[in-house]
């Protein structure tokens, strides 16, 4: 079975769809989504429905700090973050927000662990930065694969079995087997908001039976993506970091 | 974790029938294994786990069973099946025919010429493995097959870097591993990112080989294991007096100490291995002895000793495309003068955007096969030395640096097939040739250029004179 992970859409619906598409044409049978898929862009309402769909029809859906954030009442920040999480909540159904809201923080599926952020309290949404955080992650689980986004940067982290652990930036396109004496956490670049300096939307496929993870990078038509957030008035620094991948 | 009871002679693993320990050493047990479905010979390779055992041997096993099934060819064992470390960690491969160097070690010194003639098959198939991301990090004598082919196959990628994967053996052991006498300066440092290690490696070798004594010994000890990032070897002209120096031009050139004074690519290294008339010669080829003792401990406490620790920032296969081998075919019988500018030219603008490339200017002196033996005696003679001053005057407004450039005289009824062969005897990444202008020629003998284009190996470049 080959599974599509996506983090981080963040309201991209040009982004999501590249990478559906993307998957659907490797062959990808299940889909996960590892959480944070609004905020930041101009299409909360179609990426949450199409995840619902998805979801209804056998998909896994983990809740994002973002996602979380539709349902806090908080102070208004000024924050770009605050500043369109303000205009997100507007958009949304009252479908789509009880959605959100009822996300689980982890699903666990066979070896696998599905997370947004750092596995040891979730709701805690830490980062799984650099090695001594992907070693605190696998030891607060079970599981062997862990996979998580959160730092719209890739990365995968493994350990061996005397507790070595091992960092990676993977290449995109380059298949990595997750050898099965090992523990791995796969951290998923950013579908709707790559930050590691390639535009192209990111994602990863994993094939349970040859164990292989492949890191994707797919382009996507970001300007019509920036173009909206633009029109939807939110901030413009929204629409810039597509172009970058910053 | 235990090598499983279950993987015994005459016990049945996955299908594969097992037999014999063929081979037992310290990070691993070989058996001959056979299986109802592989005619070929096959071998089952099994970590040894055993208690006091080098904890490397276990992540050198896991490396294998990432890189094996990722490479291909015919200068990697056939990768066929792995065993799962949770059931039986075992992977079986190709049981490779043919000579093996390890036991040739029995009769060095060998004769130079066959050392260079192994030793460019080895380079080539570093070159196969290095253009799939591969750095091997252990070539020796008993890594390398023959095959009875030709090729070179290069076993054990147990201390392997693959520019793809995690390199869990970096990032486990402080400890730089590999084999004593023959791990380059920068892999004793701890970078295990630079394919020109597997040169200085190769190098090793060769010096071996063709003078029956290790450049570096067999160090034991980290202090004795670093003696070689400031002390040179012996020229092996010292050790031999009928060494040739073409020869020790290359394998001292293999042994620097800085990876950028190497050949850039194990191609090129190749290329001067099968071409010794056209080794550039420094002073290298000319040494006779060590060098004193005040540059040696100059070079001892030289701040930049460092810098080697430094990785390569690009990719083992981008350092490999970074320094490709051009070959340009020039047609000086019938092509137009504004032709041969154009050709220069493009040449000319390559040479600025790859610094790293290096250009095989060849043409080819068409014989008749009926008159072929008339025409080459004494007169053949004289028209192959015309046309090599030909094609060097041809060249030489480039300007070009003499190591990044040579000249090569064909002898063929067909051009075509003669460019062709010579593009995959020499591992060439592009060829750059003129299109035959006279339409009233190409209707009659028919193209070259498109001949050499539809069977080419590799990258073509059509050239027109506009």
């Amino acid at each position: 079975m080959l599974i599509a992970l996506l983090a981080d859409v963040h309201a991209n619906r040009e982004a999501l769809e590249a990478c559906l598409e993307d998957a659907e044409a490797r062959g990808a049978s299940r889909f996960v989504f590892l959480g944070d898929l609004v905020n930041y862009g101009a299409d909360p309402e179609w990426v949450t429905g199409e995840v619902m769909r998805r979801v209804a029809a056998g998909a896994i859906a983990v809740r994002g700090n973002h996602d979380a954030a539709v349902g806090e009442r908080r102070a208004t920040m000024d924050s770009p973050a605050e500043l369109a999480m303000e205009w997100t909540r507007v958009q949304l159904g009252a479908d789509e927000r009880e959605f959100l809201a009822r996300l689980p923080l982890t699903v666990e599926d066979g070896e696998r662990l599905f997370v947004h952020a750092a596995a040891g309290i979730p709701e805690k949404w830490e980062y799984v930065f650099e090695s001594a955080d992907a070693m605190r992650s696998l030891a607060a689980t079970a599981k062997r694969l862990t996979f998580c986004g959160h730092v719209h940067v890739p990365a995968l982290y493994s350990m061996s079995v005397v507790a070595k652990i091992t960092a990676f930036r993977p290449t995109a396109g380059a298949p990595v087997p997750l050898l099965s004496q090992r523990r791995w956490l796969a951290v998923l670049g950013s579908v709707g908001q790559p930050r590691d300096g390639d535009p192209a939307a990111s994602y990863a496929t994993f094939d349970t039976e040859s164990l292989e993870l492949t890191y994707r990078r797919v382009p996507y038509d970001v300007a019509t993506a920036a173009a909206k957030i633009r029109a939807a008035g939110l901030p413009e620094m929204l629409a810039e970091r597509l172009a970058t991948g910053r | 974790m235990n090598t499983s009871a279950r993987i015994a002679e005459g016990a049945t693993v996955d299908g594969f029938l097992v037999g014999k320990v063929i081979h037992r050493g310290g990070m691993s047990v070989i058996r001959e294994v056979t299986h109802p479905d592989i005619a070929e010979p096959i071998l089952m390779k099994l970590p040894s786990v055993r208690e006091g055992d080098d904890p490397a041997a276990i992540v050198g096993f896991e490396m294998e069973q990432m890189i094996l099934p990722r490479l291909s060819g015919p200068h990697v064992p056939r990768f066929v099946a792995l065993g799962d470390f949770s059931a039986d960690p075992y992977i079986v491969m190709e049981r490779v025919q043919g000579r093996w160097l390890l036991p040739m070690l029995e009769e060095l010194p060998l004769p130079g010429d066959e050392v260079a003639a192994i030793g460019a098959r080895v380079a080539t198939a570093l070159h196969e493995i290095h253009r799939q991301h591969v750095v091997h990090l252990d070539v020796k004598p008993s890594n390398v097959f023959l095959r009875q082919s030709g090729e070179a196959v290069l076993i054990d990628y147990g201390l392997a870097h693959h520019d793809q994967l995690p390199d869990l053996m970096d990032e486990e052991f402080r400890v730089p591993y590999g084999t004593a006498p023959y791990m380059s300066p920068e892999q004793i440092l701890g970078n295990r990112r630079d394919a020109r290690s597997d040169l200085f490696s190769l190098g090793v070798l060769l010096y071996f080989f063709s003078t029956g004594v290790r450049p570096f010994g067999d160090p034991k000890g980290k202090r004795r294991l670093h003696r070689r990032l400031w002390r040179d070897p012996v020229p092996p002209r010292k050790l031999r007096a009928d060494y040739p120096p073409w020869l020790q031009e290359v394998v001292l050139r293999c042994l620097e100490v800085d990876p950028a004074r190497r050949h850039p690519t194990a191609a090129q290294l190749a290329f001067d291995l099968t071409n010794p008339d056209e080794v550039k010669r420094t002073t290298r080829s000319e040494r006779l002895r060590q060098d004193p003792w005040s540059a040696v401990l100059r070079r001892r406490f030289h701040p930049d000793a460092d810098s080697r620790r430094r990785a390569p920032e690009t990719s083992v296969a981008e350092q490999t495309s970074a320094a490709p081998i051009v070959a340009v075919a020039v047609d000086l019988s019938e092509s137009s003068e504004a032709l041969l500018i154009t050709l220069r030219d493009t040449v000319g603008r390559m040479l600025e955007v790859v610094p790293g490339a290096r250009f095989a200017c060849l043409n080819v002196l068409k014989y008749h096969r009926l008159a072929l033996d008339f025409t080459l005696d004494a007169e053949g003679k004289s028209k192959h030395l015309k046309r090599l001053a030909e094609l060097r005057s041809w060249a030489r407004p480039l300007e070009m640096a003499e190591h990044r450039i040579t000249f090569h005289v064909l002898e063929s009824p067909d051009p075509a097939a003669a460019i062709l062969d010579y593009a995959r005897t020499n591992d060439v990444d592009h060829i750059v040739m003129g299109a035959r202008t006279d339409s009233a020629l190409k209707k009659i003998l028919g193209s070259v250029s498109a001949e050499v284009v539809a069977g080419a190996p590799c990258t073509v470049t059509v050239v027109r004179a506009r």
